[in-house]
């Protein structure tokens, strides 16, 4: 009853209008002037709120620049991420002149120019000086950002040294793992064949490489004053691992290993400090549409120095570890998950397993 | 040049009868250029109407995460149990927002109404090159439309794996509900959708090339005809393309091949696919998606040459500076994609190439803004409703522009990929200035389609209330995206560093609200109009192009008699020497007249 009020509310009340409109235009006719021709107080009052619109907007675009700064990410938490926040400033700053220069100019003609009779346009066709400069301009400025960009870009991906501490960071729905390589800084093999409930990243404990590694999910840590290189994995869809503290983002793609790798130049605690905050912890995000749950698949990064890290470190049990102390749990649940066919060739679990 | 000898409807106009068209032939299966350019245009209303309220929707859950709202149980029944709309619906309704937007309305719509309505009547033809195709892509169109609506109520919902559909998340039932029959129907009206497009975009190619008529030379052309004419010709070079990635993403999904799946374990399954890329469907979509982007934006930049130097009562400035630009632009398009794929581990030196590439494409750009500023500078500006939207326009443009050449930047892209401020990038520099062309474009040619005038105080309200709106909704998103918050995610709740912004978001969908009133204002503006609107004059704005000699009542072959021959270009406004404040391109130079260009 109340919708079908509501709609009859709505029919009635589009009828009015349109009688209300019927009535302007007929009474406008019948003073013999066409109501939907452009009147010259038309164009007075519209030059006038574009004037004034369009001075609000370019001042709130200056404005909110100005009043949004504490809200945004703080300074950059690594070495490449002060360099990328330089080229930000550098480019909004271009980009704030051009705008100003753009948007004044089309606010100012736009409200002074507008129609009089007795003004005769000027016959303007095009002037070949006018239009070298305003290519010219922006070429050359447009080409030291390019020059700038791509030498900032090449130096944060160009190759790091083989020593380089290895982490991979390891996606699916909806969660992420991190494995550090351990002691040898080699990761160990996977497959995605060789997954299952017991091992969610499909390692190959044949592997000795995979011995020393280290899982840990929830939350990570991170030396600080040390590089870093990260080695992307998905099992299922495309995950984006976000780093937005230390401007670090890299795709995980099933089937690639992708890796990106950042100096973090704070510590937790200092950036406690920092931003006046007790509560902030550095976050790893997915940043790539992955499914249901893609807006909660999180997890917390630590960076702390050297020793604590290494204690830290210290204190997660390795794989050779983890399946000596689960050695006999492990195996009652490699026998219970009695297998679909693929998990057969999951052979490298119990070889491993009788090993011990 | 002359096709007086164009034979298929010249018994039409010598005498004035000829058979009369039955209701299926005149308003359904129609082959005239003028009636299927409404239908694309309602088509697109329609289609654009659901895109607008599925943004309402997911406005409310982004404002107001997790509150309930009886009305989206209304109209999302199970997928909002007690007015809280799942994450799988969230998913899907930006999805098939954004679908409908960039394909169907500024793709389809865009194109398919102006190229239509004005291919014909500027460059004076009496129709399509063949009026038979062009029936064909609009009814291929309305299918692959029905089709995508039917995708919103199969069990699972429609896709939902963003506009884009990358791959694993597309191709694989398990990866979320939407990836299954939902978007199987995706790809089948994907399909039928670039059919529609070929078709249409062969037409006004061979149309443009070979139905001019007589003295209208390629510099005489109108900028709008120029704008079409490389858009059909970026659609019909890019569109077979997205055809390709489509088929082999249905042959992945269907017929167990691999082409961009590989190292799957999904729901405790290890996957048979091995060998594919999912990076390769990347590079495929976007070899399309980013000429799409001036597919998108040409037409409206073309509709607001047009109607900027109408209105300014001034020629365009530099009327070869902007076909260049149109032409660069268009040739750049092709060679800029990868920077949608900074990320995804592609070869870094490519990445650089990329950057290059892309910044270039804001010379041109910037070209064309500064022309527009020369022709409103010391003009005689007549704020029309449609004159409103062209320099609105012209503002977005320059402001998504700007935001786009920190995109472009690789360095920047690390942190910016996929946040908010890639959201307020695209939505502003080609959402809101291929709307605001649309528009304009309506206003200014309504009359040339209806016959009728659309009330103009309404078109005010309409103007103001829009770019109000969409400057609200969009410009705080660059801080949204500058502070982190990803796109896409049903709620920012989860991230204490995002809950300072709660804020901002409610302002944010109320702006959208607000947005989404306005445009009552033009659906009741329009509709109401077509019926009751005040009859236009011949030449309403007076303009100097060949559109408005026809006779405001359509007529097949659109002129009666011959084909007005033409003799200048198009911006003749208040050129020295003549009477009045323009000179029709059909006037004859005076002796001793020079060209203006």
């Amino acid at each position: 009853m109340i919708s079908f009020l509501t709609f009859l509310v709505i029919v009635l009340g589009l009828i009015t209008f349109g009688r209300i409109i019927r009535i302007f235009e007929l009474s406008s006719e019948l003073r013999g002037s066409d109501v939907n021709a452009v009147t010259t107080s038309d164009n007075k009052t519209h030059s006038l709120i574009l004037l004034i619109l369009g001075s609000a907007f370019i001042f709130m675009v200056f404005y909110m620049s100005y009043a949004m700064n504490d809200k945004m990410l703080p300074a950059a938490a690594s070495e490449h991420g002060v360099a990328i926040d330089t080229l930000f400033r550098f480019n909004w700053a271009i980009l704030g002149v051009a705008f100003f220069i753009t948007h004044g100019l089309l606010v100012f003609f736009a409200a002074k120019y507008y129609f009089k009779k007795e003004h005769k346009p000027v016959f303007f066709v095009h002037s070949t000086k006018l239009e070298l400069i305003w290519t010219f301009i922006p070429a050359v400025v447009l080409s030291t950002i390019i020059v700038y960009g791509i030498s900032k870009w090449n130096q944060i991906v160009a190759p790091v040294q083989d020593d380089v501490m290895v982490i991979e960071l390891y996606a699916k729905q909806f969660d992420w793992t991190a494995r550090y390589a351990g002691d040898d800084n080699q990761l160990g093999k996977a497959s995605f064949r060789a997954i299952d409930g017991s091992n969610p990243l499909g390692i190959d404990f044949t592997d000795p490489q995979s011995l020393d590694d280290i899982l840990v999910r929830n939350e990570f840590h991170l030396p600080v004053g040390k590089e870093v290189i990260f080695k992307f994995h998905s099992r299922d869809v495309i995950h984006s691992a976000y780093m937005p503290h230390f401007r670090a983002q890299m795709n995980c793609v099933p089937g690639m290993t992708t890796s990106f790798h950042f100096k973090p130049i704070k510590t937790t605690e200092e950036m406690r400090v920092e931003t006046a905050n007790d509560k902030f912890d550095y976050i790893l995000l997915c940043n790539k549409i992955c499914g249901a749950s893609h807006f909660n698949m999180q997890m917390n990064i630590i960076v702390e120095d050297e020793t604590s890290f290494r204690q830290w470190l210290g204190s997660q049990k390795t794989i050779a570890e983890d399946r000596k102390a689960a050695a006999a749990p492990v195996e009652v649940k490699t026998d219970s998950l009695a297998a679909p066919a693929d998990s057969a060739k999951v052979h490298a679990v119990t070889a491993d397993a009788s090993k011990h | 040049m002359s096709h007086d000898t164009h034979a298929p409807h010249d018994h039409s106009h010598d005498h004035g009868h000829h058979h009369e068209e039955s209701f299926i032939e005149k308003y359904v299966f129609s082959q005239d250029h003028k009636m299927i350019s409404k239908q694309f245009l309602i088509t697109a209303i329609i289609m654009g109407t659901v895109a607008m309220f599925m943004s309402t929707f997911f406005r409310l859950q982004l404002g107001w995460p997790g509150q309930s709202f009886p009305i989206l149980e209304t109209f999302l029944g199970r997928w909002a149990p007690g007015g809280v709309m799942t994450p799988d619906m969230y998913l899907a309704l930006v999805t098939i927002h954004g679908t409908i937007l960039v394909f169907f309305v500024l793709t389809g719509g865009l194109s398919g109404t102006f190229s239509n309505l004005l291919i014909p009547f500027q460059i004076g033809a009496r129709d399509m090159a063949s009026g038979f195709l062009n029936m064909l892509s609009y009814w291929f169109f309305f299918v692959s439309s029905v089709v995508m609506i039917a995708s919103l109520f199969v069990t699972g919902g429609p896709a939902s794996a963003g506009w884009t559909v990358y791959p694993p998340l597309s191709a694989l039932p398990q990866a979320m509900p939407g990836s299954g029959m939902g978007m199987t129907l995706w790809l089948v009206s994907m399909s039928l959708f670039i059919v529609s497009a070929l078709l249409g975009g062969l037409n006004y190619i061979v149309t443009v090339v070979n139905l001019r008529t007589k003295g209208m030379a390629m510099t005489r052309l109108p900028l709008t005809i120029w704008a079409f004419l490389v858009t059909a010709i970026l659609g019909v070079l890019s569109f077979p393309v997205l055809f390709a990635a489509a088929l082999l993403l249905i042959f992945d999904r269907s017929f167990g091949t691999s082409f961009y799946l590989s190292d799957i374990n999904i729901g405790g399954m290890a996957l048979e696919h091995t060998g594919g890329s999912p990076i390769l469907f990347q590079h495929l979509f976007w070899f399309l998606g980013h000429p799409e982007v001036y597919i998108i934006l040409l037409p409206a930049l073309g509709i607001n040459s047009e109607i900027i130097a109408t209105n300014s009562r001034k020629p365009i400035f530099g009327y070869k500076a902007m076909i260049g630009s149109i032409l660069a632009i268009a040739f750049l398009s092709f060679i800029v994609w990868g920077h949608h794929m900074y990320i995804t581990g592609m070869n870094p030196f490519l990445g650089s190439v990329f950057v290059f590439t892309t910044i270039l494409v804001a010379i041109p750009s910037a070209v064309k803004v500064f022309n527009y500023l020369a022709t409103l500078w010391k003009g005689n500006i007549v704020f029309t409703p449609a004159m409103l939207f062209a320099i609105g326009m012209v503002s977005t443009f320059i402001t998504g522009g700007l935001t786009g050449i920190i995109l472009a930047d690789a360095a920047l892209d690390i942190n910016l990929h996929d946040t908010y401020f890639v959201v307020a990038h695209f939505h502003i520099v080609m959402g809101a200035s291929a709307i605001f062309g649309m528009f304009a474009g309506v206003y200014h040619w309504f009359p040339r389609m209806y016959g009728k005038m659309l009330n103009k105080n309404l078109g005010y309200v309409h103007f103001w209330l829009t770019i109000t709106s969409m400057y609200g909704v969009f410009f705080p998103m660059h801080f949204l995206g500058l502070a982190g918050i990803p796109r896409r995610y049903y709620e920012n709740t989860n991230f204490p560093l995002f809950d300072q912004f709660t804020d901002i978001n409610q302002m944010i969908s109320m702006f959208a609200f607000l947005g989404a009133i306005a445009q009552f204002f033009f659906f009741f503006n329009f509709f109401y109009s077509i019926f009751r609107g005040t009859k236009a004059p011949q030449n309403p704005w007076g303009s100097t192009t060949l559109e408005w000699t026809a006779p405001m009542k359509h007529m097949h072959g659109n002129w009666p008699g011959k084909i007005p021959e033409v003799h200048r270009w198009p911006y003749d406004y208040n050129k020295p020497g003549k009477a009045g404040d323009f000179t029709p391109q059909t006037e004859p130079m005076a002796p001793g007249e020079e060209e203006s260009h």
